[in-house]
């Protein structure tokens, strides 16, 4: 579990991330919500310390982070930021294999190379492994750099907004995986998603941010309704039920 | 072509250079000719290993390619210091003071220098290394503004002198000098040797090579000082150099189909001695003296230059 205890993120005096207090439950996927400004990226940087919190505490497993070693943090947790923009250019296989620095140092054993083999192959990128990635398309990167995480083999996982620059089927390609890797590998993976409906469909559990606070937190259930939305958006939004979930209309 | 047997073609280069720079036009007193050239030659395979060395890693922790170390103004720093001393105590004074201390003192100052700035800057809580090279830029402004002030006002046969130091020069290299620089940069290459494995990492961005776990402000800082140590040195043992690490770690990347650190540095560190030796061999024999090595490479260093700026902008 991640504990966030009254975590505070200031710059130039105004708070981005306000005393902020919730627990992310084990073995589930997380999303973070609300519009933009609300903190949830600086709240998931803060969590895995690319970001310095002013105040306030973060717990992983019981462990406060700035107790815990940088590498065997990187055991535990790993993050993927919204923008991948690389310097060198480097093959799929090479990025991946990259997910496997916390354990050798980048000398990697035959295990770790087994770690890596495992991810392309989850990731279904074996036909790709061998291009480099300035030749793949947006969806086929972010497969490939959620590979890397995977090859890291961390309990937690973080994303900040995997979807962005997306089409309609990457986007459910990629959230079909996640959904994959905490019902089978028993990840916990926690997301910050501009679209509600994603966060609706696959997500168990939402938190609401807004203004650098927490405005609700609960199973989806309890989040998507009418009156929640239109607190967090300040907008009308209907809800509808399809099958087994409920989606937002908020276009028109 | 495999990238090992590329840099076995640059090992085979870079020994013709040195082969032919030592062995050509042997006439005279050979006790007296091999020692020289043997110096020079040792003098410039250091210098062009640290500069390549120090360039490769200096862009890898700024993630930027078109960067070389002398950005935080290290280079304006030494002209300074010749021109400050010239000016304060006369031409005599620099060209009779003993080697010894004028290496020191240049060496010494540049790394107070770098130190100084990297420690003050990196006390504040935004720690960003642009910015550190940002007022690293504004200091050799600062410098050279200086220095062309103090040059303006000595006599035009004291400036002479100044000259002399303003271009990278390998006709008289001091041998003590030579070890006490071979010594320090041996210290400062085995001092490196616990960040090695970083480097590769440290090139994917912050983001990611704090996610895999590495202690990114402790390691960039350290490599920081690194670069500077080493690059005070190459400059303080035969003068400003820097722009052609810019040259061949770039030629090395394009040459190489790899991010490897440990390739990336071996074949532009090759590259350099190769241009080097070579160059000095053009420079004695070709020009018979009439330039230096430094024209030539700011030369064809500032065309390439032009080159990546143009490629750049069209990949954007």
């Amino acid at each position: 579990m991640v504990e966030v205890q009254n975590v505070t993120k200031r710059y130039g005096g105004r708070a981005v991330v306000d005393a902020v207090t919730v627990n992310i439950p084990r073995g589930k996927i997380t999303s973070l919500i609300g519009p933009n400004g609300a903190g949830k990226s600086t709240l998931l940087s803060m969590i895995s310390r690319l970001v310095p919190k002013d105040e306030g505490e973060i717990r992983i497993d019981g462990r406060e982070l700035t107790s815990v070693k940088n590498n065997e943090l990187a055991k535990k947790l790993s993050i993927l930021k919204q923008s991948n923009h690389l310097q060198i250019r480097l093959k799929v296989r090479e990025l991946v294999s990259f997910g496997r620095f916390p354990y050798s140092r980048g000398r990697l054993t035959k295990e770790d190379w087994l770690h890596v083999d495992r991810a392309i192959e989850y990731m279904e990128l074996e036909d790709l492994q061998d291009r480099f990635l300035d030749q793949l398309s947006g969806g086929q990167r972010q497969r490939a750099f959620i590979a890397m995480v995977l090859a890291q083999n961390t309990d937690y996982i973080l994303l900040d907004e995997p979807l962005n620059n997306l089409d309609m089927k990457h986007s459910v390609q990629i959230m079909k995986t996640l959904r994959k890797m905490v019902d089978d590998l028993g990840k916990t993976i926690v997301l910050v998603l501009h679209d509600i409906n994603f966060a609706s469909c696959y997500s168990d559990y939402i938190i609401a941010m807004k203004g650098g606070k927490v405005l609700r937190e609960g199973p989806t259930c309890d989040i998507i309704r009418p009156d929640v939305l239109r607190d967090l958006f300040d907008m009308d939004i209907r809800i509808k039920q399809v099958d087994d979930h409920r989606l937002s209309i908020y276009y028109v | 072509m495999g990238d090992r047997t590329k840099l076995a073609i640059l090992a085979v280069i870079a020994a013709g250079c040195a082969a032919l720079f030592m062995l050509t036009h042997l006439s005279g007193n050979l006790d007296y000719i091999i020692p020289r050239r043997a110096a020079k030659l040792a003098a410039i395979v250091l210098t062009g290993v640290t500069i390549a060395f120090s360039t490769v890693v200096f862009q890898t922790i700024t993630n930027n390619r078109i960067l070389t170390p002398s950005i935080i103004g290290l280079d304006a720093l030494y002209l300074f210091i010749n021109t400050a001393i010239v000016f304060l105590l006369g031409s005599q004074t620099l060209v009779f003071m003993d080697d010894h201390v004028r290496f020191l003192l240049s060496a010494g100052l540049m790394v107070l220098f770098s130190v100084l700035l990297y420690r003050l800057l990196f006390r504040r809580e935004e720690k960003n290394i642009f910015f550190v090279l940002l007022v690293g830029v504004i200091m050799g402004t600062l410098f050279r503004s200086a220095t062309s002030f103090m040059q303006l006002l000595i006599d035009p046969n004291e400036f002479l002198v100044i000259q002399d130091r303003m271009f990278a020069s390998f006709n008289n290299i001091n041998t003590d000098l030579l070890w006490v620089s071979l010594l320090t940069v041996a210290g400062v290459f085995v001092y490196f040797l616990r960040f090695a494995d970083y480097l590769d990492v440290l090139a994917l961005g912050r983001d990611h090579a704090v996610n895999l776990g590495v202690d990114y402000d402790r390691v960039v800082s350290r490599l920081f000082v690194i670069v500077a140590a080493l690059v005070s040195i190459a400059t303080a043992l035969v003068g400003p150099i820097t722009f052609l690490g810019l040259i061949v770690a770039n030629v090395a990347y394009q040459l190489l189909s790899t991010y490897r650190h440990r390739l990336v540095i071996a074949a532009a560190a090759l590259i350099a001695v190769a241009m080097l030796v070579g160059g000095q061999w053009a420079v004695e024999r070709l020009f018979t003296f009439s330039t230096t090595i430094s024209v030539i490479i700011n030369f064809f260093g500032g065309i390439y230059f032009i080159y990546l700026l143009l490629r750049e902008s069209k990949s954007w």
